[in-house]
């Protein structure tokens, strides 16, 4: 098994920053949007844009929730293991509100598929937006793409994207790992 | 641990408290799906579960029905009232019958014990038991369960007192085992005639006097006084058995702690329970009733991960 870094902790800051930025070109004040964190991964990067967001752009009204899919997914019961569910925390309803989903990793789209059923459950979203850190572009099952990426990656199957975060893992990093 | 040990719920003597943890985790994720806007998830959209109650039921059946249908699978119901075992058919043919129309899981309530666990060694399905005759009722003990954990933090080192007619209740048996895995101490407290003749080898307390088990308890869970089963007469009469075990508002008041009152329903008010307890904020009888589609839902939802199609 061999890693590679594919972005630093200062790349991953600019990153952010230009996201960010990107984000505010679209929805302005944010009067009408809602970011929406896919569970588990997505939480982290979720976080980390909205106070982006708040303390440097000074953007006060940012909605955030969390979104968990695990009962929304296309391989129940495919896997070795059953998908063990995390909290979902959205106490807004999205009816007519713009979504942003945020995941730290696209990759066959499996996920943001469950997620596009999922938000359902809350209301009619206006739009959907899809913002993920990481696009491995060439990996797709589905015909879903970002709207915001931060950094394209030309993955094999059987590499992994491994995103790491202070919170969570002690250091920003992403890392490109070959099984 | 992210699965369960058991492919059925037979009962609740066949888990570990591992598993009950797990159900109940799954189970809070479940209750915060059933109140959202649309209270539905699509994940047992490819499961087929046959509700099978050879012996009457309403809450439990209606409970099971909803949350199946909340889990998206399909549904079909069947009630020995309105089959062919009124023309002598037996139990696996009847079930198996049913199978042949590739149903995945079969929840069932029949009048003898030990149906479930005779049924799981015949036949190729996941199999839950809501209850069979005066032996288990494990879905009923597990939100019960819940719903003191909701309510009080934690089930460990509480102290439960089951009130009434322990020798016919498959609610007292399946709470028994429930509470003392998750570390409850438990005391029953009925008349001598309604209190099983073994019961001590369970690891309860007996306690006669209503008053003092109630001044002993954080918990009273209520049991009806199940008239169908009772074949001979078990008390004087039913204004002696409230008398002495009907729980009411001055022997509440008269306690110096607020305790929680449960009761598994059907409420016979004014037997067991007077109609200003039930109604009272001590009770969570309707939040048990909730937290009943949620444990369902979590329990049917970890059985059906282990189906292999």
């Amino acid at each position: 098994m061999s890693q590679k870094v594919l972005l630093s902790a200062k790349e991953i800051n600019i990153i952010l920053h230009r996201l960010a930025c990107q984000l505010i070109e679209n929805h302005l004040d944010f009067s009408n949007t809602v970011l929406v964190g896919v569970q588990p991964r997505g939480i982290f990067l979720a976080d980390r844009l909205a106070k982006v967001l708040r303390e440097e752009y000074g953007i006060e009204n940012i909605v955030l929730g969390y979104l968990d899919i695990t009962f929304y997914r296309d391989d129940f019961r495919r896997g070795e293991k059953p998908l063990e569910a995390n909290k979902t925390n959205i106490n807004f309803i999205v009816e007519d509100k713009k979504v942003v989903f945020i995941d730290d990793v696209l990759y066959t789209g499996r996920s943001i598929r469950a997620a596009l059923t999922a938000i359902q459950s809350f209301g009619r979203p206006s739009e959907i937006e899809l913002l993920t850190l990481i696009d491995r572009r060439f990996s797709r099952h589905l015909p879903i793409q970002p709207d915001y990426r931060g950094r394209q990656v030309d993955a094999i199957n059987n590499e992994k994207v491994k995103v790491m975060w202070e919170e969570n893992d002690g250091e920003d990093i992403v890392y490109l790992i070959n099984k | 641990m992210s699965q369960l040990s058991v492919d059925h719920l037979l009962g609740i003597k066949y888990l570990k408290a591992e598993d009950i943890e797990l159900i109940f985790e799954t189970a809070d994720h479940f209750k915060e799906v059933i109140n959202r806007p649309i209270k539905k998830v699509p994940s047992l959209r490819d499961i087929t579960i046959a509700n099978l109650f050879f012996e009457n039921s309403t809450r439990t059946k209606l409970s099971f029905e909803l949350a199946e249908k909340r889990l998206s699978a399909d549904v079909i119901n069947f009630s020995a009232s309105q089959s062919s075992v009124k023309k002598g058919e037996t139990l696996v043919d009847t079930v198996n019958n049913i199978l042949s129309m590739k149903v995945d899981m079969v929840v069932m309530r029949h009048p003898n014990p030990g149906a479930g666990v005779f049924l799981s060694r015949h036949i190729d399905a996941s199999i839950i038991n809501a209850g069979d005759g005066a032996h288990e009722h494990p879905t009923q003990a597990l939100l019960d369960s819940y719903s003191i954990r909701e309510r009080l933090g934690e089930v460990g080192g509480k102290k439960v007192v089951i009130v009434g007619d322990i020798l016919h209740s498959r609610v007292a048996l399946s709470n028994i085992f429930a509470l003392k895995l998750l570390g409850a101490q438990v005391k029953v407290c009925g008349p001598k005639t309604l209190l099983p003749k073994y019961i001590n080898s369970l690891g309860v307390e007996v306690e006669t006097d209503l008053r003092k088990a109630l001044e002993w308890c954080d918990v009273a869970n209520m049991l009806r006084v199940q008239n169908e089963r009772m074949d001979i007469s078990y008390f004087p009469s039913t204004r002696e058995y409230t008398q002495q075990f009907g729980v009411n508002k001055t022997l509440l008041d008269a306690l110096d702690k607020e305790i929680v009152i449960m009761h598994p329903g059907p409420i016979n008010r004014g037997v067991e329970i007077t109609s200003d307890v039930a109604d009272s904020k001590q009770a969570i009888i309707l939040n048990q009733v909730e937290n009943g589609v949620a444990i369902r839902m979590a329990v049917i939802y970890l059985l059906a991960s282990k189906i292999k199609k």
